[in-house]
């Protein structure tokens, strides 16, 4: 019974327990509901994982109704791969915020961010599951508006304006997907995706089909922040609850990510999208900027959640490279980019949030001195610092490695050095961070005594991140087997030889 | 060495890259106790020698130790082999570790230093990855504990936590760091994608299919990638870490660090290009030229430089870029003399160094002008300096005469008469900025006349820091009349001997 409906239980679950949470009534209640569903939830993403790895494609009919009539959930390695990330970071992120909201959400509102946080995370689960175009679009606005919820939550007027900034931009975004999934239903008369891809090959190029393709892309890049569709990112990011934005760094734009690769790979096909429209170039491109202007705006940042926020969008501009470099082993690296970045920014978004919870500023001079009086929370900060650097050991390292080989293998050299000279801004705006942490005294006015670790339900999930960024860094089987599968599986149905690829060029 | 025999040889180099971790380990447990910490360092220094020794001993009866740890990547791992250049570097910064764990307690406390834990157990920690930097065997473990290395001796430059060191710190991990990212990380993946392969081998891993253009281009990124080997315009690290307590700029600045640069680069001409492949590329006469540039300049600034420590560290460029040349002059006796300068230069410049903490720490000196007559308060650091500075000059009877010897005759061989000249320039050089320090103080006397002296009127630095730069400075003189060992295990280096070519 359980096995029979794996692949439907990371959505119910949530979306189930949601609602239940709400009416648990009590924060602690509805927090150790909310925690229990998510861990279960990742369980289950764990044994999709591996039924994928081990048997390629699960299909599961929703309500009994077989595709292309009905709802089809499709679990393959890569969006398998994905899922298990985006439940577990779930799971921590809730354990974590149990102390973290305390101070950043009003106390009547506590129970409102759990229901919220569920929803979301079942919208995600959702539209990673899913095999059907506007399926997809259902899920992804039921994740949004969770999602703006959960900004607008924060005590923080300011979260406010950002919430609406965001309400607006996702809204578009959301809308440019509906009509592109509108006008791909109105020349091909389907919804599911894999009946879309076939029946698209038939209507080779339409100029009905290439429209929805256009508002597809866009309406997609502004929901993952692709540069310069990110400017919802940065506020949201900063004044959202720490918490929140953990949660959001580390999942919701990777998943869009994912809906991009989904469009791409399977309903469009690889030859179309980027052989005959050309748009691998317009993604690498707009990628390259995305690295260099957001990495560099991340340097000049004083709110070091702006500094993260600006270093997301920098990092999103790393997968898109990745997947801009029309080859299995680059969307490897984009896929592998998604894992591991949700790894860092996760661990560092809980790192400023704990300071938050004992400073009450994340301000880089709020930073001050916290080394020595922070000395777990630091450190954590530290190692994901690096990580997002790319030093040696780490996740990050892992993520540049294969993304370098790939531009390497499409002899794309230039591309190879621009990746390695972001890591560059890297060190200076992670750099800048931790100077202020370690080497600069804390200002008289401030009480220091105050200020100690924070409690251990924030540092345990934040250290967990922290351990896993260095185990995935060393033992990097997991992630590349799951990883290589994924972009294979993607490649299989795409005729484009990318053997002879490089080659060619 | 009969005391590792029972091991299995591969463990031996485990060993040796966990011990001194479990050292750094041990020394934060053992923090609240300043006597247990130290003799912990010690104990674990000597320990690591031994190790060492046995690892020698292995490899000069034509063993062969590997060990392969985890699979980073398909078909990539971290994996460790031992090779003759590993050993001597190897052994030299090992038995230097323990003679400056016994200077670094005498300094610390002489100094009242803070955070003497933080400090020694960093230094473990920098060891264990020079350990590892030379039983790496491939060039992603390579660049991996290189990367290491950087980061754990990062807090020791910062150590005195003022704006000075800030700044340093800031220098020193900025220029490293970008160099190792930007430069040594790109010239790897390219070496990766080109040959599929990343292991050190005999004669190179390159061969005549590759592009020469693709390969001179990446020669040069291996030498500026590898900024620990200070070739200008990426040097100004190297003064920069000089804020750093004596003893981290003894070991890591004379010997661990930056010879960890010049020992990769070493590795990456022998192993990764294969000095016959060197020998056709276009840009290795123009680094060669650039690393004769970095030698004559750094001298000559090396003289405007009163500070000693800045004047030494400045030395230390110019030297690096001896071994540098010499593994760029492709041909088997100067890397034989690249490869025993590494030794040679290492105890010639750790005992200067140990002396200028040893003025600091006994007389508060840190200006050379303030040291005229210092040779009477001061006789052995004195007589110890003088003994450095020959041996760094390269005269006999100093270890320094032989890897300037075999360098010279390498040049000559190569047929590059600039280069020639350039070290014999470079000689004089060295003698002008070294050699008035210790004479100036023996012979300069601040009324000008004569005066009597008694034993009554030195006030050297504490004893162990004398014990250590007298063993330093024997090590001097003992190189110099039994290098045997170490020219036998350079010779055992694949494509280099102390032979020449004929």
């Amino acid at each position: 019974m359980l096995e029979q409906h794996l692949a439907a239980l990371p959505i119910l679950l949530p979306l189930i327990a949601a609602p239940i949470a709400l009416i648990l009534g009590r924060s602690s209640f509805s927090w150790a509901f909310a925690t229990l569903i998510s861990a279960c939830a990742c369980l289950f993403a764990w044994q999709l994982l591996d039924l994928a790895l081990a048997n390629g494609v699960i299909s599961y009919e929703v309500g009994g109704w077989p595709p292309p009539w009905g709802i089809e959930l499709r679990v393959d390695a890569a969006n398998a791969f994905v899922l298990l990330a985006v439940s577990a970071l779930s799971t921590l992120v809730l354990l974590y915020s149990k102390d973290s909201i305390e101070k950043e959400i009003e106390a009547s509102k506590h129970t409102l961010y759990y229901t919220a946080h569920l929803l979301c995370f079942a919208g995600l689960s959702g539209i990673l599951l899913t095999g059907d175009a506007f399926n997809l679009f259902v899920f992804l606005e039921i994740s949004s508006l969770a999602t703006y919820t959960m900004v607008s939550l924060a005590s923080d007027r300011r979260s406010l304006i950002a919430a609406f900034r965001y309400l607006v931009m996702g809204t578009i975004g959301a809308t440019f997907i509906l009509i592109g999934v509108g006008l791909l239903y109105m020349s091909t008369g389907t919804l599911n995706m894999l009946d879309l891809a076939n029946r698209i090959d038939i209507a080779e190029s339409g100029r009905t089909i290439n429209t929805g393709l256009a508002f597809i892309m866009v309406g997609v890049s502004i929901k993952l922040a692709l540069f310069p569709l990110h400017m919802w990112l940065p506020s949201a990011y900063t004044y959202a609850p720490s918490a929140v934005t953990a949660f959001l760094a580390s999942t919701a734009t990777k998943v869009a990510v994912y809906v991009m690769i989904r469009f791409i790979f399977t309903v469009f096909g690889v030859d179309h999208v980027f052989g005959s429209m050309g748009m691998d170039l317009i993604l690498m491109a707009l990628a390259i900027v995305a690295i260099f202007k957001c990495s560099y705006k991340a340097t000049v940042q004083s709110d070091v959640k702006t500094v993260l926020a600006y270093s997301s969008v920098a990092q999103i501009g790393y997968m898109i490279l990745g997947i801009s470099l029309v080859s299995a082993t680059g969307l490897m690296a984009g896929l592998i980019h998604i894992f591991n970045h949700a790894l860092m920014k996760g661990a560092l978004f809980m790192a400023v949030g704990a300071v938050f919870y004992r400073v009450g500023s994340v301000d880089i001079t709020a930073f001050r001195g916290l080394g020595k009086q922070m000395p777990l929370t630091m450190a954590a900060f530290t190692i994901a610092g690096l990580s997002i650097i790319g030093v040696p050991l780490t996740v990050g390292f892992v993520s540049k490695w294969y993304l370098v080989t790939a531009a390497l293998e499409q002899n794309q050299w230039i591309v190879a050095a621009l990746v390695l000279g972001g890591s560059l801004l890297a060190v200076i705006y992670i750099g800048r961070i931790l100077e202020a942490a370690y080497f600069q005294e804390r200002p008289d006015s401030q009480n220091t005594t105050e200020i100690k670790e924070v409690p251990w339900l924030m540092l345990a999930p934040m250290w967990a991140l922290v351990l896993a960024n260095i185990y995935f860094g060393v033992d990097t089987s997991l992630t590349t087997e799951a990883a290589s599968s994924a972009a294979e599986w993607l490649f299989q149905n795409n005729e484009m030889p990318l053997g002879n690829q490089a080659e060619a060029k | 060495m009969n005391l590792w025999q029972g091991i299995e040889p591969s463990q031996l180099i485990s060993l040796s890259i966990l011990l001194p971790f479990v050292g750094a380990l041990l020394v934060i447990a053992t923090g609240k106790s300043p006597n247990l910490r130290e003799a912990v360092t010690l104990i674990t220094a000597i320990v690591l020698f031994t190790v060492v020794l046995a690892i020698y001993d292995y490899i000069s009866q034509g063993g062969e130790i590997g060990l392969e740890l985890i699979e980073l990547f398909p078909g990539l791992s971290i994996s460790f082999e031992v090779e003759p250049l590993g050993v001597l570097f190897a052994l030299v910064a090992s038995f230097l570790w323990i003679v400056t764990s016994v200077y670094a307690i005498g300094y610390m406390r002489g100094h009242n230093e803070l955070n003497q834990t933080r400090f020694f157990c960093c230094f473990a920690l920098a060891i264990s990855s020079v350990m590892a930097i030379c039983f790496s065997g491939n060039l992603l473990t390579l660049f991996i504990f290189y990367e290491v290395l950087t980061l754990s001796t990062y807090p020791l430059v910062t150590h005195a936590g003022n704006d000075a060191a800030k700044k340093g710190g800031r220098i020193y991990l900025g220029i490293l760091l970008s160099t190792s990212i930007a430069f040594l990380l790109f010239a790897v993946m390219a070496t990766y994608s080109l040959t599929g392969t990343l292991d050190f081998r005999a004669g190179g891993i390159f061969d005549d299919s590759h592009n020469k253009i693709v390969l001179s281009v990446l020669l040069v990124l291996f030498c500026y990638g590898i900024g620990k080997a200070a070739i200008m315009p990426f040097h100004r690290w190297l003064p920069a870490a000089m804020v750093a307590p004596t003893p981290v700029s003894a070991l890591l600045h004379a010997v661990a660090v930056v010879k960890a640069g010049v020992f990769s680069i070493l590795k990456v001409m022998i192993y990764i290009f294969g000095l016959d492949e060197l020998k056709d590329l276009a840009t290795t006469d123009i680094m060669l030229y650039i690393g004769v540039a970095t030698i004559l300049l750094s001298s000559c600034i090396a003289m405007t430089k009163d500070n000693l420590k800045a004047r030494l560290a400045y030395s230390t460029v110019s030297q690096l870029s001896y071994i540098v040349v010499g593994a760029l002059l492709a041909s088997s006796i100067a890397s034989a003399g690249a490869a025993l300068h590494i030794a040679t230069h290492a105890v010639g410049k750790i005992t200067l160094f140990f002396c200028a903490g040893a003025i600091m720490v006994a007389s508060h000196k840190k200006n050379i002008s303030e040291m005229v007559g210092l040779g009477r308060q001061m006789p052995i650091t004195m007589a110890a300096f003088a003994i450095g500075a020959i041996s760094i000059i390269g005269l006999p009877p100093m270890a320094g005469t032989w890897s300037k010897w075999y360098l010279t005759i390498g040049a000559l061989e190569a047929d590059k008469l600039i280069v020639v000249a350039a070290l014999m320039i470079s000689s004089l050089l060295n003698i002008a900025y070294l050699l008035p320090i210790p004479v100036k103080a023996f012979f300069n006397t601040t009324t000008g006349e004569a005066e009597p002296w008694s034993w009554s009127e030195t006030r050297e630095a504490p004893l162990p820091m004398l014990i250590a730069l007298s063993v330093t400075s024997l090590c001097c003189l003992v190189l110099f009349f039994y290098p045997q060992p170490l020219i036998d295990l350079v010779n055992m280096i694949p494509g280099v001997s102390t032979q020449g070519e004929g």
